[in-house]
């Protein structure tokens, strides 16, 4: 064997991914992964070399969803990989869905937007909350791609205070009839469902499945965004829109079952940023170790090591509280507010490595050719959806003292 | 249809190379492994056979018990079961010599592997198999087509291809573009965790060749650029440096 013949073979033979993405893994997590993890892993980081990163830039540029991408994360299994395989899907654990939504957001973070959408907030609800009939109905369906979801909770004049909504609906014997809108809705445009939540006649909240087509709702798509330019986002209207009974989740209600939804997508979001965060962390070091100034690579300058170290520092930290975090889902354990904890910082430090990253690669930083730019235009939508930055301060003030400091 | 696909166990082909004790160990320190490149054509290929005409796909490794997450890649990808020859594959005949046993055993219409490894780089294993079996084998295979019980095949020879009709059963080297590599699905890594894997022990020990020492080559060194006009230091780099004239 020699290292020439195998370089040479070696590139020969190599997979075409121009993309060469390989994670940081500076306290030697992988030791904690079981084989399965890691192979989880690798595929889904092969299918984002292949199908995301190469049109990534492209897609976000041009302000594209790329439609094909939902039979394709159907059949790779990016959505819904916790369902039970009998429903379509993975059957999977928690630290495995994590991975998945990381390696998918370190190619963009639009990409896990629509994946962790379709997975916790449209198949957990109905795997959760829903009758066998709904489950056999819809989840095979959502899993393979075959259907896109969407969630309806925010409104235009309830964000962070869902439990103020104003969509309605009313009792009209045979079915509801339900009137209102949601705002800032990922997948809207293009989805076959929404899960909608809506107060009844006694101001309690229910969720309900809505399909494209019943007369009366509406998906204008949202305009103008210079961020997760790569996933659609609209509106949901409903104007006398009759939804018959069946299609009412039975087995939760209250504003408990939207925020248990959220709860497992801000789990997948505290994984997924940190996928950004290390796009951006490796694109900086290697270009600071062959961006040559004064006659040296500038990863020689003090203040540019200080940059990686501390990005790496604060990359390893999340990814520590993400494997905990994923243990105590498997075990049925995790609070909201620790899950709060991870999404508000890890998003956090996600967008400060962006920064930084950008900082880095100096003009550059700012074109296409790299993706700071990008993941940070989009990290200014994850700190605010899913629970604002603040709002997830207030949820952890709130666990500290046993006082809600919401409104 | 039964596809026997033999599968290596290899370093990622961006893998830092380097050697322990002495120079005869390779260093596993912080190494991927990977299924062998060519290997993995041959598996895309089988599951596309298998989908078209039905069957099954058996993948078999040489390889000690560190082997078998590249095994279950492969059961992921789409092979039905497995089999693993409880060996370090030491050598090139060593390695034929279990595959043709294994092989035997199974009555297998198709046996595929890749054209060769990409750590000893031999190429030597298909046609050894192909000896011991008394069965044709053909390398590298470019395009594999069955139809009823022949095999088309397009191969690539010095400058140019070579079309053939083969009747199975036969052994086949594969590389690109037979088929494109598969990524495995979450449903396929699921269902690899409950797909056989057969542990057997080697037919003989007896390894026939043995390392001595390995060595690095140099390493490149950087171009030197010349000025048009001045002729006389090339001539004299090239005479005195490169030693080509």
């Amino acid at each position: 064997m020699s290292t020439d013949t195998l370089t040479q073979n070696g590139q020969a033979a190599k997979r075409s991914f121009t993309d060469d993405f390989e994670s940081p893994d500076f306290y030697q997590l992988d030791d904690l992964l079981t084989d399965e993890h890691k192979l989880i892993r690798s595929s889904i980081r092969d299918f984002v070399k292949k199908e995301i990163t190469p049109y990534i830039e492209d897609w976000a540029e041009n302000n594209q969803f790329p439609a094909d991408i939902v039979s394709k994360f159907g059949e790779i299994g990016a959505f819904g990989p916790t369902v039970p395989v009998d429903y379509g899907g993975g059957g999977l654990d928690y630290t495995s869905y994590g991975l998945i939504m990381q390696e998918i957001e370190r190619g963009d973070s639009g990409m896990r937007s629509t994946a962790s959408v379709q997975g916790s907030l449209v198949m957990y609800p109905i795997y959760a909350y829903g009758s066998e009939e709904q489950r056999k109905k819809y989840l095979p369906k959502l899993a393979s791609g075959e259907m896109l979801g969407c969630f309806g909770l925010t409104e235009p004049n309830h964000g962070s205070n869902p439990g103020g909504m104003e969509t309605h609906i009313k009792d009209m014997g045979d079915h509801f009839l339900l009137n209102g809108a949601k705002m800032w809705i990922s997948n809207a445009p293009k989805a076959d469902i929404a899960v909608v939540w809506a107060k009844n006649q006694d101001g309690r909240i229910k969720g309900l499945i809505i399909e494209r087509g019943m007369e009366g709702f509406t998906t204008p798509e949202t305009h103008g965004k210079w961020s997760l330019r790569a996933s659609c986002t609209g509106e949901l209207v409903f104007s006398d829109v009759k939804v018959p009974k069946e299609n009412v989740l039975p087995n939760k209600d209250g504003l408990g079952a939207p925020l248990g939804c959220l709860d497992k997508a801000r789990y997948g979001i505290a994984w997924g940023v940190v996928g950004a965060a290390m796009d951006c962390y490796e694109s900086a070091r290697k270009y600071a170790l062959e961006r040559e100034q004064f006659g040296k690579p500038i990863a020689s300058f003090q203040l540019v090591q200080k940059k990686l170290a501390e990005m790496l520092t604060e990359i390893t930290k999340a990814q520590l509280v993400n494997w905990r975090l994923g243990k105590l889902m498997d075990e049925g354990k995790a609070t909201s507010a620790q899950i709060s904890l991870a999404k508000r910082n890890n998003v956090e430090i996600a967008l400060n490595i962006a920064r930084e990253a950008r900082q880095i690669h100096g003009g550059m930083g700012i074109t296409g050719e790299y993706p700071m730019m990008r993941h940070m235009m989009n990290l200014e939508s994850v700190v605010t959806y899913e629970g604002t930055h603040d709002i997830h301060l207030l949820i952890l003030g709130h666990k500290i003292t046993g006082i809600p400091a919401f409104g | 249809m039964k596809i026997l696909v033999c599968i290596t166990h290899v370093p990622d082909t961006t893998s830092k190379i380097s050697f322990t004790d002495g120079n005869t160990k390779f260093d596993k320190t912080g190494v991927q492994y990977i299924i062998g490149p060519y290997d993995d054509y041959a598996l895309a290929r089988a599951v596309e056979l298998k989908e078209q005409h039905g069957g099954s796909i058996t993948v078999l490794n040489v390889g000690e018990a560190e082997t078998e997450p590249t095994i279950r890649k492969a059961l992921a990808i789409g092979a039905d079961e497995a089999i693993r020859v409880n060996a370090f594959p030491s050598d090139a005949f060593f390695v034929a010599k279990q595959i043709a046993s294994v092989a035997k055993e199974g009555a297998y219409d198709l046996i595929l592997m890749g054209r060769e490894s990409i750590d000893f780089n031999g190429g030597q294993v298909h046609s050894m198999v192909g000896e011991l079996m008394g069965l044709p084998s053909v390398s590298p295979v470019m395009v594999l087509d069955i139809e009823g019980s022949t095999a088309k095949i397009q191969r690539e020879i010095e400058g140019g291809k070579e079309f053939m009709e083969l009747d199975m059963p036969f052994i086949a080297g594969c590389q690109e573009p037979i088929a494109e590599w598969k990524i495995p699905n979450m449903r396929g890594i699921m269902s690899a965790r409950s797909k056989p894997l057969q542990v057997v022990d080697p037919t003989d020990d007896g390894v026939q060749a043995d390392v001595e020492v390995f060595e690095l080559p140099p390493a490149k060194e950087a171009v030197k650029l010349v000025d048009p006009e001045n002729l006389d230091e090339l001539v004299n780099l090239l005479k005195n440096e490169a030693k080509v004239l």
